[in-house]
């Protein structure tokens, strides 16, 4: 028995997510990376689009809107003026190389999706399948925060992984409370204004942002 | 009985016989792209006839290996053009229609093909034959890898039910299909000696794979092979066609439909042919080392596909 | 009404101190707001205590006296660091170490945090307290990162990965409650209330919920600063301005260990069994002893009382764990004690750490006789905190042990050897540091040391003797933690 139709597109939705989480693993030009990221929003509020129009749960429409402003438009326009002013173009080496990661990443995926059986099968809602890419989702970006030694990679990482969470939110709950949800996106802003400031600090700092540089605190 | 034995004669002959058109197809759209005029559809025709007339000539040290290898080669590929469905599923081999015994064909054609290249003892055939393991070891386990998603599908690791099953069922969107189609399509440019990996078109000593290979034979040896690799262009088309675009194939018994299965096919070589040439056209072939990362990623396409179809298609 | 002062005046206070932080009498207006902040406090307790647990707004706040108790608390700190910071901050920047710009987004951000800190206390909801914890972290970064050394940019930039990584584990728990919750109480922002949570929660799905626990245990544990999750925090402790190193140790990780018991009660509830608990045990055993073991390789002093930070939220988080009345009691007391005490030993090594122009700990010597306000301040904070009688935390810790030897008779050993260690670890430095050999001169003018004082001489009245109403007061939160 195969699911709904829009079952469906949410599925092929999530799908794209997946890809799109292993493209970031796999990319290694910076503003390539920050353009990945504003897909990812983009496929994101169209698959919480598209549940809000099965379900018609509508306060997903709102965070289907909020995701277009803040993590299309907002967010990557932020992180675009960031690399365009400090001129950082390549993030040459990762600390494992690509290929290495990309099988990794896979036994990531096959992991979180283990881990989501059980969940989704508590889960009532239509999207319950794509819970297991969305754990998925979260790890892959946690994954691409560990193999990066620059740091705007590494805060993409940390975007795309509350996309993760967020699309995590849509598919096992059909979406947390509106408060919860502009407070978690305020965070966000509020965050990547943050690390826009540190990296000008850092860069002042060090002249680099490479976080290697970022390694001298250790235990003795 | 008859009608499948009739089909089966059909499609192979079909095959066989228009393998150097699609050749000769795919040349010529790339010509036109490239603002040439082009030698015709027909020109790998012409060259066969050429070769076919030349009197062979044998390396001093080649052993009876080096003239066995282009026969079968041919066997091979003549094989795999008999069991994929590719105009009706009422074939006669059909039984045979095994997608793993489908990669274990092309494996036995390409170890023979190696084989033959490292037994005269030069230099370029001992590093083609380096570099088209290579590449095979590679994508082999991503082919067998695609393979998996449509058997997932339709729960059998038969061709002609694979085809039966995503034929003939309401319309469902499989992204594990579609991931699935991608990763076969990287696939199939790195078997075929495509650009990206391999430029068919060139002889450069430095980057050339397959063409290494064939350097020491020549007139019907070298007709042969060129056959073959023609064949094997078009076979991998019939399983993509099979596995991904099964519409318009005929399911047994339906012989008033067969004319139509011909439109439907040729239709579909035509369009994947010219989609070969552009994408040829537009990207620049890869550094030999930079192959296993393209091959990577189409395993890992494939893999995805498998999980995808896994975790989302209950 | 209280609520609404003790919430809006440090909002106020972040947001005027944004504009007027620069000038003269900021830190003065930052000690006022505080004041009034602690002075609201003061009178929500005395109702809650007068009247239980109250609702205020729709639901949007809850009150009882678990969290009340945290709420005096840290309004008490808060508004004592902000006392210390007043001489402490202008000393620093006479000694150009900060600008007057530097000074303003100190005061807006310290204000700021103290609103997120009573904000996740206060919050019925649990989706705003993940919020609101957040929030915490994105105001302290910059403070971490304050004077712009590439060591305290590097330990920011820990603290602010690290704990984003952990607080999105947390987010997921969070999403997983509201999955299970979602199916009791019907979606919309009534599932996440923890007052209607509790109400339910013996329906919960147990499956998903110890999934919850785990993910927000491991995400509000970063926060906690629970090992193997531990390394930010010694790095930010040490590197940050010594006012946020003593809010950070003595307020942030109660707060952080506060909503892991919220949820702990409601996946005790969900789940009939000791999971959680034993969870909460072994994390907290094993953070004692990682910290213990670190403790005596510290050179710098700030390092070193950061690294008894995590011991002792070991402690209270093994003592949570293991539950109970007289566990829980245990625990919260030694929270109180723990935050009063730590505190007071990062206003007085702050000072130390300023006269002697270094943090190293071999650098630091003979304060007793440079400065004997210090001097005598370090050495008996130290004492307290290392649960010498008859100081409060003597009182928790042997609560806690006697407590542990009843029930869980394999831990007790190794507690007390990890207590045992990091007694003689911080002693020998201290010691030397107190009373060691030293060729500098008196100093001129003592040091204010009054916050200190205060600090310490009510840790040791909890340690002889705890009033009747304040041991109901931790009565009836014991009882509300089970």
């Amino acid at each position: 028995m195969p699911p709904s139709f829009s079952g469906q597109l949410i599925n092929v939705l999530a799908a794209l997510l997946l890809l799109i989480a292993f493209a970031m693993l796999s990319q290694r030009r910076v503003l390539s990376l920050v353009y990945l990221f504003a897909w990812q929003g983009l496929v994101l509020s169209v698959s919480t689009a598209v549940v809000a129009y099965s379900t018609g749960q509508h306060h997903l429409y709102y965070s289907a809107v909020l995701t277009v402003v803040l993590k299309v438009f907002a967010l990557p326009w932020i992180l675009h003026r960031l690399i365009i002013r400090l001129n950082v173009k390549w993030d040459r080496e990762t600390l494992i190389n690509i290929p290495t990661t990309m099988m990794i990443g896979i036994v990531v995926v096959i992991f979180s999706l283990n881990l989501a059986l059980p969940i989704s099968e508590q889960a009532s809602t239509v999207t319950r399948h794509s819970l297991g890419v969305a754990i998925a989702c979260v790890l892959l970006s946690f994954l691409m925060m560990i193999t990066r030694r620059k740091a705007i990679p590494q805060v993409v990482g940390f975007l795309a992984m509350e996309n993760g969470l967020f699309f995590a939110a849509t598919s096992a709950t059909y979406g947390m409370p509106m408060v919860v949800e502009l407070g978690v996106a305020l965070d966000v802003l509020v965050g990547t204004f943050i690390f826009g400031i540190f990296f000008f600090q850092i860069r002042e700092t060090f002249d680099s942002l490479d976080t290697r540089h970022l390694e001298k605190l250790k235990e003795r | 009985m008859i009608q499948s034995l009739l089909s089966q004669a059909l499609q192979t002959v079909l095959i066989v016989a228009l393998a150097p058109l699609l050749l000769g197809w795919v040349n010529q759209c790339r010509a036109w792209l490239q603002n040439k005029s082009g030698a015709g559809v027909l020109q790998p025709y012409r060259v066969l006839h050429k070769l076919f007339h030349k009197d062979a000539v044998l390396a001093e040290h080649a052993s009876s290996l080096f003239r066995m290898a282009p026969y079968l080669q041919f066997g091979c590929m003549m094989l795999v053009a008999s069991i994929v469905p590719i105009l009706a599923t009422d074939l006669a081999f059909s039984a045979a229609a095994d997608v793993i015994a489908l990669v274990g064909l092309f494996a036995l054609a390409r170890l023979f093909a190696a084989l033959a290249a490292m037994d005269v003892g030069t230099a370029f055939g001992s590093m083609g034959a380096r570099r088209e393991m290579l590449v095979a070891c590679l994508a082999e386990p991503a082919l067998l890898m695609v393979l998996f998603t449509p058997v997932l599908i339709a729960q059998s690791t038969s061709l002609t039910t694979i085809v039966e099953t995503i034929a003939h069922r309401e319309f469902v969107l499989y992204p594990s299909l579609a991931f699935a189609a991608v990763a076969f399509y990287m696939v199939a440019l790195a078997e075929n000696a495509r650009i990206p990996v391999d430029n068919p078109a060139t002889h450069l000593e430095l980057t050339m794979i397959h063409e290494a290979m064939t350097l020491e034979y020549s007139a019907r040896h070298l007709a042969l092979i060129e056959w073959a690799s023609a064949m094997k262009l078009l076979n991998y088309s019939a399983i993509g066609i099979a596995l991904f675009l099964p519409w318009g194939i005929v399911t047994a018994g339906d012989w008033l439909l067969m004319p139509l299965a011909l439109v439907a096919l040729s239709l579909k070589l035509l369009v994947g042919g010219a989609g070969l040439a552009l994408v040829e056209t537009l990207s620049a072939k890869l550094r030999i080392f930079r192959a296993p990362e393209f091959l990577g990623t189409a395993f890992l396409l494939a893999v995805l596909g498998i999980l995808v179809r896994l975790a989302l298609e209950r | 009404m209280e609520l609404i002062v003790l919430l809006g005046m440090p909002l106020a206070g972040g947001l005027l101190l944004a504009l007027y932080g620069h000038k003269d009498r900021a830190g003065e207006l930052s000690a006022v707001m505080s004041f009034l902040t602690l002075a609201a406090a003061a009178v929500l307790t005395a109702r809650i205590v007068g009247e239980g647990p109250i609702r205020v707004l729709g639901e949007m706040f809850f009150v009882d006296s678990f969290n009340v108790f945290l709420v005096a608390l840290t309004a008490f700190v808060g508004f004592t660091t902000s006392l210390f910071s007043l001489p402490y901050m202008r000393n620093e920047q006479h000694a150009g170490k900060l600008t007057p710009a530097r000074l303003r987004l100190y005061h807006s951000m310290f204000q700021l945090f103290m609103f997120t800190m009573l904000l996740a206390l206060l919050t019925n909801n649990l989706g705003i307290l993940w919020v609101a914890m957040e929030a915490a972290t994105l105001t302290t970064v910059l403070l971490v990162s304050l004077y712009r050394t590439p060591a305290s940019l590097e330990a920011a930039w820990k603290y602010f990965i690290l704990c984003g990584v952990g607080i999105a584990q947390a987010l997921f728990g969070t999403i997983l409650l509201y999955l299970a919750a979602e199916k009791v109480l019907g979606a919309g922002g009534n599932a996440l209330l923890w007052t209607h949570l509790n109400e339910v929660k013996g329906q919960l799905e147990p499956t998903v919920v110890s999934l919850a626990f785990v993910f927000l245990l491991v995400g509000y544990g970063t926060k906690v600063g629970l090992a193997p999750l531990h390394s930010w925090l010694p790095d930010a402790h040490a590197e940050g301005p010594t006012p946020v190193s003593a809010v950070l140790s003595g307020l942030l990780l109660n707060v952080a260990l506060y909503a892991v018991v919220r949820t702990k009660v409601l996946v005790d509830g969900a789940l009939q069994n000791g999971v959680a608990g034993n969870l909460m045990m072994g994390f907290g055993l094993f953070s004692v002893v990682v910290a213990a073991f670190f403790l005596s390789r510290q050179k710098d002093v700030k390092r070193l009382f950061a690294y008894s930070s995590i011991e002792h939220m070991g402690i209270v988080t093994f003592a949570f764990g293991m539950g109970g009345a007289v566990a829980t009691f245990a625990a919260l007391l030694h929270m109180t004690v723990h935050s009063l005490t730590k505190s007071a030993i990062f206003f007085t090594v702050g000072h130390a750490a300023q006269k002697s122009g270094t943090q190293l700990i071999a650098d630091i010597r003979g304060l007793v006789v440079t400065n004997p306000t210090i001097g005598w301040g370090l050495m008996l904070g130290s004492l307290a905190i290392l649960g010498i009688p008859p100081f409060g935390v003597f009182a928790s810790e042997f609560l806690i042990l006697t407590t542990a030897m009843h029930e869980h008779p394999w831990a007790t050993p190794i507690l007390l050897v990890a207590l045992g260690v990091a007694f003689a670890a911080v002693f020998g430095k201290v010691q030397t540091m107190v009373f060691g050999e030293t060729s500098g001169k008196r100093l001129p003018h003592p040091p204010a040391l009054i916050p200190v004082f205060v600090h310490l001489a009510l840790v040791l009245l909890l340690g002889l003797f705890i009033p009747p109403y304040l041991a109901d007061w931790y009565r009836q939160a014991a009882r509300l933690i089970g």
